[in-house]
């Protein structure tokens, strides 16, 4: 029942995805990348992954989403040029993709207990994060302890990518102000 | 071998490359912006749909010692991807913004145009 659904969600967002490349409203296509996200938290909650589903609906299907629109707000709602279907793109897109999908000829299959993923480091944090860190939750384990300093490079990137925001937009349109 | 196998990978792809032709063949910013966000949640898909074990539930410590927990590893890591990814469109967007301020346009071709006539 749940691969069934699984089929599904994953259908319904190729679906929006291509919907949402298509329209020339781009509010339109905001919206539709907003759906897009939202389905694919749901199918991240059928697959187990209850703190990925949190995450993306909140930050993915929300902030991604307001932050188009507020670009929009800025700029314009229309794109402009008609997309016609261009030769190279084209090609190399359908190359790379063939090229992909022989490589995940040799992949273990979906839900496949012996993958090798399943069996280096992932037993260890199951069977001993409970005593180790004393958490319930293994991903906040694993996020906040194990691999801490992932999480502060993450935090770097953050920081970063405000610092450019904010230099982008605010610093500059002051200076302009002045001038004026 | 069982096309069911197999199918979340190739939907991931499917899903990669529409992203990717949508960066590399749309003149619209905002479009290109999409297509990357697109090709960033394949991403997500292709590393949970790995983490997934049969008959498994969500990698949260129950008192039952039988109990069959998927891989908590990927979501980790996607959970860290999704917030880094935010990051990386909320910078693109602005960069959209500053470039519709400096040339009052977000298609490539007509921001091409007026650089020709520039310089």
């Amino acid at each position: 029942m749940s691969t069934l659904i699984d089929l599904i969600l994953l259908t319904l967002m190729a679906i929006t995805a291509i919907a949402a490349l298509q329209l020339k409203d781009l509010f339109g296509a905001v919206m539709l990348t907003g759906i897009y996200s939202l389905l694919s938290a749901l199918w991240f909650l059928i697959l187990d992954a209850a703190d990925v589903s949190f995450t993306e609906a909140a930050v993915g299907a929300g902030i991604s989403t307001v932050l188009m629109l507020g670009t929009l707000a800025l700029t314009q709602r229309n794109e402009k040029s008609p997309s016609h279907p261009r030769i190279l793109p084209l090609f190399v897109v359908t190359i790379t993709g063939a090229i992909l999908v022989y490589g995940t000829l040799d992949m273990p299959a979906f839900a496949d207990p012996q993958a090798p993923i399943h069996t280096h480091v992932a037993p260890h944090y199951i069977e001993k994060s409970g005593e180790e860190i004393g958490i319930p939750n293994i991903v906040t384990s694993v996020l906040a302890s194990y691999r801490g300093y992932d999480t502060l490079g993450e935090t770097t990137v953050i920081f970063t990518a405000c610092i450019g925001v904010l230099l982008l937009l605010g610093i500059g349109r002051r200076r302009e102000d002045d001038e004026s | 071998m069982n096309w069911i196998d197999h199918y979340n990978y190739w939907i991931v792809i499917f899903l990669m490359m529409l992203g990717f032709y949508a960066i590399i063949a749309s003149d619209n910013l905002v479009k290109k912006i999409i297509g990357l966000n697109i090709f960033q949640t394949s991403v997500f898909v292709l590393f949970i749909s790995m983490g997934k074990v049969p008959g498994g539930v969500a990698p949260i410590l129950r008192d039952d010692p039988t109990v069959l927990y998927s891989n908590p590893l990927p979501h980790v890591l996607i959970l860290t991807a999704i917030v880094v990814g935010v990051a990386t469109t909320a910078l693109a967007l602005a960069l959209v913004v500053r470039i519709h301020e400096a040339y009052g346009s977000i298609e490539e071709d007509e921001i091409h145009e007026q650089d020709q006539l520039a310089g």
